[in-house]
Order: structure tokens, then C-alpha cells, then sequence
């Protein structure tokens, strides 16, 4: 299990090589990127801010529970970018193998979406008028 | 006892600093003090939601928080 937060540029590569087992059958993953609109609104750039000791415990957390329901799964990379993104930028990669194709997809599924809920880092959009902290307010 | 809270994000910016210091009860629980900070803030009773977090962890309305904890406050998450 490897497990990043990093404030540089995601080495997606590298993420993918941490993933791969001589077990596995599949590898897969989830690129997650700085889009260029919002809520109908075009995006200037992207602000993450990150509680650094909770998101790294909270990530662990998440590939722990993932490997719990996939007892099958090899391998797990996950890293998560903070800092000032630009549009088109990587935000954060997470890497799974499995000896099986339909379990990569599911678990890789699982892991975004219940990092995307409990990992504690903050996403601000920047418009050209403005800025807001996503989903902040109901 | 005094707590010193970490804050971030939209909560930083209510508050107008990264880190905040707070007088509580003695045993006061995490509900209380998400009460007490609202009252002193009442910014943040209009996010959409508001967590406490202890040593890196989410912690429960009836967990009795220590001088010692490393405290945070956790506005709604948006990461990923």
C-alpha cells in the first residue's frame, strides 16, 4: 500500500508502477483532473488545501477498508496533490491490482468515492470574479 | 481546560486564522465545542456540515475532548 499527499506534480506513472504485482491480472485506476468548468461557470484554476497528518491516517483508512472488502486486491497507490492546480492538472491518482479485471474496477471505485467523503482536503475554485469552497454551503 | 483548534478551509477563513485557542469546561465533549465555536462564529452554523476531528480522526458528539488532543475543525470535505 502506498500511500501519498504531495504539493509537486503527480508522477502518474510512477503511481501505476507501485500498483502492478506479478499476481495480478489487471491493474487499474482512476486519473482525477482540474476541469475547466463548474456549476456552469469556467474555472480559472483550482486551490487544495490539505490537513496533512488526518489526509495521509484518513487515506490509509480508506485503502485498509478497500483491501477488507476486496481481500483479493495486490496492491493499492493512491496520491493526492494539494496546493494551486492549473486547468488539465493531475489533483490525484489511485492505483489498484487485482488477479481479476472486475474486482480492479470496483475496488478502484470504492476507493475514490470514499475518499472523495472523508479524506480532510478542500477544494476552492477560482473564477474570474471570484472563488468558493466546493460544497461548503447546502 | 484550554483547547487550541486547528482550523481550514472555508472555516479558517470565518475564523480569520489557521489555529484558535478556547476555553471549555473540563470533559467538555466534541458536540459542545462545535456548540461553543458556532455561538463565538455564527458563520459556521450556515456550512454545510461541521465535524470535529481528534489525533487525526473523526470524533463522535459524545467524545470528551483533553487539553492534550490535537484538535481540528473539519468543514465539509472536497477532495478527490
Amino acid at each position: 500500500m502506498q500511500i501519498k499527499l504531495t504539493d509537486q506534480p503527480i508522477d502518474v506513472a510512477a503511481v501505476l508502477a507501485a500498483a502492478e504485482s506479478e499476481e495480478a491480472g489487471a491493474v487499474n485506476a482512476f486519473i482525477g483532473t482540474v476541469r475547466n468548468r463548474s456549476e456552469g461557470r469556467r474555472v480559472v484554476r483550482l486551490h487544495y488545501e490539505a490537513y496533512p497528518p488526518m489526509a495521509v491516517h484518513q487515506l490509509h483508512r480508506v485503502a485498509e477498508m478497500a483491501q477488507e472488502k476486496w481481500p483479493m486486491l495486490r496492491k493499492i497507490a493512491v496520491t493526492h496533490r494539494h496546493g494551486t492546480l492549473e486547468i488539465g492538472d493531475v489533483a490525484v491518482v489511485v492505483a489498484v491490482s487485482t488477479p481479476h479485471r472486475a474486482d480492479s474496477f470496483a475496488a478502484c471505485e470504492y476507493i475514490i468515492d470514499t475518499l472523495k467523503e472523508v479524506v480532510p482536503i478542500w477544494k476552492k475554485e477560482e473564477y474570474e470574479d471570484g472563488t468558493v469552497w466546493v460544497a461548503a454551503h447546502p | 481546560m484550554n483547547l487550541t483548534v486547528a482550523l481550514f478551509g472555508i472555516a479558517r477563513e470565518i475564523v480569520g486564522k489557521s489555529s484558535l485557542e478556547v476555553s471549555v469546561p473540563a470533559g467538555q465533549s466534541a458536540a459542545g465545542l462545535l456548540a461553543e465555536l458556532r455561538q463565538q462564529y455564527p458563520a459556521l452554523a450556515e456550512l454545510r456540515s461541521l465535524a470535529v476531528a481528534v489525533n487525526n480522526d473523526y470524533a463522535a458528539d459524545d467524545v470528551a475532548l483533553h487539553e492534550r488532543d490535537e484538535i481540528a475543525l473539519i468543514p465539509p470535505v472536497s477532495g478527490g
